[in-house]
């Protein structure tokens, strides 16, 4: 540092005493109104020594739900304005959430005509693939609704877009997921829900509470499944900024996998999709222990009621990866 | 505020806003060599800095592209997290509590807007309302304030994607300061405006920074910016500060040169006039070189006499060479 020419230095003999500094807060004409902001901030920031002994590298849980209450808060009043603005144009958005249902529709289509020819596929009926099917597009289309943002990460990490999120006071998942919050993705909801629904009427099943308790239950934790991948696939894009269509096959391609039973599939996909990335626990489980279907790879029954177990350890370890890319973006920048 | 201390271990409050203490940001950069061989190179973008900005005060930090600037800019707002040394913002270490210092600062990036890009500048102001929670009246003040200082009446409804760059400016520094920032960052804040717009922005910072003692910290290439704006002045090269005082003392350490831009009505030899030597000839246009502290209107007058003149301009030394001539004429070789 000596050996560089730091003529002047600070405090410079030439520089007038700085009065703004030593100034508390300057009055000046004209703010006859709010009182100089300053004031009271530093007044109240005097005596918080311990505050600044806080071991933030390991919250505690009372942190973490501070952060994820605040997140919330946050993610409702992005999405509350994104909702806002569509509906400024309704016809506009009720012309792209029908685009929307009726592009997702085709997709069942495919399935009817499929049925046309055939009165089962791998096994299984017309109804009980609908119901695979629907669980597994609503699950879907729940997640997609509330994290489908996720996926533009990589773009903001490329063109450091992130930065301006990273200097608001708000959780960077919440800001991202939140962002461009789109209700036309309703249409995939709904068109899963239409297909559940007429699953639900045909099929015949000798309903007990518990199993009627395991649709919606197959629909929140499948939802929580799908959405945690969303969080992972982004958190890899910190790493592999191009890796959007990574998460994607993922993603999407899980959805349109979990629509066809087990059976139709190489027993080491199926493996995969149970034991590496748990998209078996969406759907599949769930729904063939309802329709009393003998299970892939010999796996117990039991297993159906663990998906809510599945969904949590997913978000947890999906939330471990997002705080470690955040982190590594933190520490290399853009 | 002296260091005479007290017997407890609690920080000795000082009038300093911001503080640094050697502080380093290295980045590991990897770079292809084979097919699969990687090298991995250490890049010390900030190179042990250390300053003090007390509470109030504006200062103008420069420095050649790739000098570190915006690299400090990043870990005062906690968008980066230091490699080593010490920093604090307003009490607060900014990149382990990156939220509850957002709270307390404001951040405008001349290159990248902070506004939510597709909606009209009005919902960007309501979304921080609520996002920082400012309280109504509070919020309500802030905003008249800025709409009519920045003349911002008639873009309240425009998407900011459809403002020109010196409005989106004007409208991102109006966002930076609704929640009555201690500190306002300007990273390059007058970037590719006209004057017209470099002239309002400037006039909006002093008084702001003279009425409610705002403490701003802005890089610049523009010397006009920091003449305009800031007594104190840190020069900021390979990472280490290499100056901190007035802008004048600036002067006086590097002594630029003004450079005039001469159209004569033919090619000449180079111009001979007292006061100025040429230093580039291209066909009919010539560069004469002058210092900084001398007038032009004895060479020009000089010039008009002797010369066919058909145009000519004068340029200002830019910050480039004003380093580069501090470097030249340092006492001492690192």
């Amino acid at each position: 540092m000596d050996e560089r020419p730091r003529t002047g230095g600070s405090p410079d003999p030439g520089t007038p005493p700085r009065t703004a500094g030593g100034r508390p807060y300057a009055d000046g004409p004209g703010t006859a109104g709010p009182p100089p902001p300053t004031g009271h901030l530093r007044q109240a920031d005097g005596p918080r020594p311990a505050e600044h002994q806080r071991p933030t590298e390991h919250p505690r849980p009372a942190d973490r739900l501070r952060t994820l209450r605040s997140g919330l808060r946050v993610y409702g009043l992005i999405a509350a304005m994104w909702m806002r603005s569509t509906m400024t144009y309704r016809a506009s958005f009720a012309i792209t959430a029908l685009g929307n249902l009726a592009a997702t529709s085709f997709d069942f289509v495919v399935i009817l005509l499929m049925f046309t020819h055939v009165d089962s596929l791998a096994g299984y009926s017309l109804p009980e693939i609908a119901l695979l099917y629907g669980a597994a597009g609503t699950a879907f289309g729940l997640a997609d609704l509330a994290m489908g943002s996720m996926d533009r990460l990589g773009r903001r990490v490329r063109d450091g877009t992130l930065d301006t999120l990273l200097v608001r006071p708000a959780p960077v998942l919440a800001q991202v997921a939140a962002d461009r919050f789109a209700l036309r993705r309703l249409g995939r909801i709904t068109q899963g829900l239409l297909v559940l629904g007429y699953a639900l009427l045909t099929l015949d099943i000798a309903w007990t509470p518990l199993k009627a308790a395991m649709v919606p239950m197959m629909l929140l934790s499948g939802a929580a499944i799908f959405a945690s991948m969303f969080v992972a696939g982004a958190a890899f894009q910190f790493v592999a900024q191009d890796a959007a269509e990574v998460q994607n096959s993922f993603t999407y391609g899980g959805n349109t996998l979990l629509q066809y039973p087990p059976t139709v599939f190489a027993k080491d996909l199926v493996r995969g999709v149970t034991f590496v990335v748990p998209l078996a626990f969406v759907n599949w489980l769930p729904a063939l222990h309802v329709l009393g279907r003998p299970y892939p790879l010999d796996l117990p029954h039991w297993l159906a009621f663990t998906p809510p177990l599945v969904a949590a350890l997913c978000c947890a370890l999906a939330g471990a990866a997002w705080r470690a890319g955040l982190r590594t973006y933190r520490s290399t920048g853009s | 505020m002296t260091e005479e201390a007290t017997d407890t271990a609690e920080p000795v409050r000082t009038a300093d806003l911001i503080e640094l203490e050697g502080v380093e940001k290295v980045f590991d950069v990897r770079r292809r060599t084979g097919l699969v061989r990687r090298e991995k190179t250490r890049v010390r973008a900030v190179d042990g800095i250390s300053f003090t900005v007390p509470r109030g005060e504006m200062v103008g930090y420069i420095g050649p592209n790739g000098a570190g600037k915006s690299t400090t800019i990043k870990m005062l707002t906690g968008i980066l997290t230091p490699s080593g040394g010490r920093l604090r913002v307003a009490g607060i270490d900014p990149s382990r509590e990156r939220t509850r210092l957002a709270r307390r600062i404001g951040v405008v990036f001349g290159q990248r807007t902070t506004l939510w890009w597709d909606l009209p500048l009005i919902d960007s102001y309501r979304l921080v309302h609520r996002m920082y929670r400012i309280p109504d009246a509070r919020y309500r003040q802030n905003l008249e304030r800025c709409v009519e200082l920045l003349d911002l009446g008639a873009l309240l409804d425009v998407p900011v994607r459809q403002l020109s760059l010196g409005q989106r400016m004007r409208g991102d520094i109006a966002a930076a300061l609704l929640h009555d920032p201690e500190v306002l960052y300007l990273d390059e804040p007058t970037i590719g405006l006209d004057v017209v717009s470099k002239a309002k922005v400037r006039e909006f910072l002093r008084d702001l920074n003279t009425e409610r003692a705002t403490t701003v910290l802005l890089t610049t290439h523009d010397l006009t910016d920091i003449e305009q704006l800031c007594k104190r002045v840190m020069v900021i090269d390979h990472g280490r500060l290499v100056y901190d005082g007035t802008l004048a003392g600036l002067h006086e350490v590097a002594p630029g040169e003004r450079t005039l831009v001469v159209d004569l009505d033919r090619r000449l030899p180079p111009i001979e006039v007292a006061g100025a030597r040429p230093v580039r000839v291209e066909g009919p246009r010539q560069w004469l070189a002058f210092p900084a502290s001398a007038s032009a209107a004895p060479i020009v007058a000089a010039l008009a006499a002797d010369y066919p003149l058909v145009d000519l301009s004068v340029r200002e030394p830019d910050i480039e060479s004003v380093i580069a001539k501090m470097y030249a004429e340092r006492p001492t070789a690192p």
